[in-house]
């Protein structure tokens, strides 16, 4: 039996460290409370990203997009990031 | 003295660069398309403003993997000039070529302005033109130019005296009031500010061609101590 590519998606949360200023975030919670939605504490504003990659073994793959993550899709001086793959 | 103005798709300052360059101060100035991967001869090299690949991802993050951007780093390895300017000062961070990054701007407002900038120092090839504490007045025009980096690197800039210019009046949040940097070895700068598009009086002031005036004298002192 011949084993067909798999496709596999790797879904990616990047946020502002805590230490950087969400300006973005700060605006929308005041936005928020402004409607009288109470009890927000906090509101921090990131990125989504979804990448599709093809490929059976899922340890490579996670490799890669960490690689990805780490040299591109995030700058690490002021993100975190996180995925999982599915 | 020979320039370089890198252009990438989305550079908007590369051909204010190239005209203070050769026009105003006579040098000799070429492009250098981002898909270049040599620099020649040049011996400074001028990352422009503009918005680099239209911004996408983040400021200036993709034009860093550009063939020009690895022989720039090359270039600054070797003790080559750099100057990175607005988004040329963003490539530099996402190059790692400098500390820290460029994030919006705490009023998230793009900010169009003239702005009043002091010398922090005059030990560096981009400012020795200057006086210590001298007031220049520059013009500014970014969304992302709040400057941060941690804590730790924010003392090592001010005990290795990497700050070169400082807003009087801070416009965008920028940690310690930083506008310009330079790098370790002092060859590579990068400073928000548009040196460029204040070099001619008809363009409503010339300090920022002290900037460019730095890099020459620099250059003559090389020559003469060779």
């Amino acid at each position: 039996m011949v084993d067909n590519p798999l496709v596999m998606k790797a879904r990616i949360i990047v946020m502002p460290k805590k230490a950087v200023l969400d300006p973005q975030g700060k605006t929308v919670k005041q936005a928020l409370e402004s409607l009288n939605l109470t009890g927000i504490k906090a509101v921090r504003i990131g990125k989504f990203i979804e990448v599709e990659l093809i490929g059976r073994d899922k340890a490579v793959l996670k490799k890669r997009i960490n690689d990805a993550c780490h040299k591109l899709l995030s700058n690490p001086v002021i993100e975190d990031y996180e995925f999982t793959l599915k | 003295m020979k320039f370089g103005v890198l252009q990438f798709p989305g550079s908007n300052c590369d051909q204010d660069a190239y005209q203070v360059l050769a026009s105003v101060l006579g040098e000799q100035a070429r492009y250098i398309w981002h898909k270049e991967t040599t620099l020649g001869d040049v011996d400074c090299v001028v990352v422009p403003g503009g918005f680099s690949y239209g911004d996408y991802l983040r400021a200036g993050a993709i034009a860093r993997f550009s063939p020009a951007m690895k022989a720039v780093a090359s270039h600054a390895k070797a003790g080559g000039l750099v100057i990175g300017i607005c988004n040329g000062f963003q490539i530099l961070c996402e190059a790692h070529l400098l500390p820290g990054a460029l994030i919006r701007n705490r009023t998230l407002k793009f900010i169009c302005d003239w702005v009043n900038l002091r010398v922090e120092t005059t030990d560096s090839p981009f400012t020795n033109a200057c006086r210590q504490g001298q007031i220049l007045r520059l013009p500014i025009a970014h969304g992302e130019g709040c400057y941060f980096a941690k804590p730790a690197v924010l003392r090592q800039l001010k005990r290795e005296n990497r700050v070169l210019l400082r807003y009087v009046e801070n416009p965008n949040g920028s940690a310690d009031d930083i506008a310009g940097i330079c790098n370790e070895s002092r060859t590579v700068f990068g400073l928000m500010p548009h040196p460029e598009r204040a070099s001619e009086k008809i363009l409503g002031g010339e300090d920022g061609r002290l900037i460019f005036e730095s890099v020459l004298r620099s250059a003559t002192a090389a020559l003469r101590s060779r």
